[in-house]
């Protein structure tokens, strides 16, 4: 089971900020893979894939990073600190 | 070297005097504050931000500057929620025995900041929310460090 959270529009989007999912995916890119056929919100929410950005265990990460023990992935577009 | 993400509207005056009276050594304090403008009629900025990862990536910036520069300490506030136009959104400080390591690496902290700490900001005016994109050249600026 992972957590799976989401920012900003992708949250609009989505519909939520979180959910728990159990997945059998082995990298980033094949969670997003999954998360798209929950819903027409996450199918749109993850459209166009150069405007998300991930964070595996609250680091900033590649789609090609292993989800091997990992207990949260988020995703949000790119950060507009400061 | 401290890192404060909160909610709360904070006194830059205050926080520059209580910072700087700490840095025994310094001959050389840099402040930078980052305000919410008045652009094309927005009546807020609302700022979100995700918990936990946001103090370690903020800590994570700070921890490079002082392994890069000769700092005596670094002060970074950034806040979340809802701020109105004209309030202080965050504020960077640094301390050094001179001022090319203080400015230096206020302005890496700055840079980091902009493209690296997990904050998204919404545009709120009378006839809409737009959430603010981020900027090439804030990426780009990060390529010169």
């Amino acid at each position: 089971m992972i957590d799976v959270l989401y920012f900003s529009w992708l949250r609009e989007r989505v519909g939520v900020s979180k959910e728990t999912v159990d997945t059998t995916a082995e990298t980033v890119a094949e969670l997003v893979t999954e998360l798209k056929q929950r819903s027409d919100a996450h199918a749109l929410a993850f459209e166009d894939m150069t405007a998300v950005r991930v964070a595996v265990d609250q680091d900033l990460t590649e789609m090609t990073t292993t989800l091997a023990g990992v207990r949260e992935v988020a995703f949000f577009p790119p950060m507009t600190g400061g | 070297m401290t890192v404060r993400v909160q909610q709360e509207a904070f006194a830059t005056g205050a926080e520059i005097d209580a910072f700087s009276v700490n840095q025994l050594g310094a001959g050389a304090i840099v402040t930078f504050s980052g305000v919410v403008r008045g652009d094309g009629g927005i009546t807020r900025l609302s700022i979100e931000h995700y918990p936990g990862m946001t103090e370690r990536a903020l800590q994570s910036i700070q921890d490079e500057a002082v392994q890069r520069w000769s700092l005596t300490g670094a002060l970074v506030i950034h806040r979340y929620g809802v701020l109105h136009v004209g309030e202080t959104i965050m504020m960077v400080a640094t301390a050094a025995p001179h001022r090319a390591d203080a400015f230096a690496a206020a302005e890496f902290l700055m840079d980091f900041l902009k493209s690296r700490a997990p904050f998204w900001k919404k545009e709120v005016r009378p006839d809409g929310e737009t959430w603010v994109e981020a900027k090439e050249a804030d990426e780009a600026a990060l390529n010169r460090w």
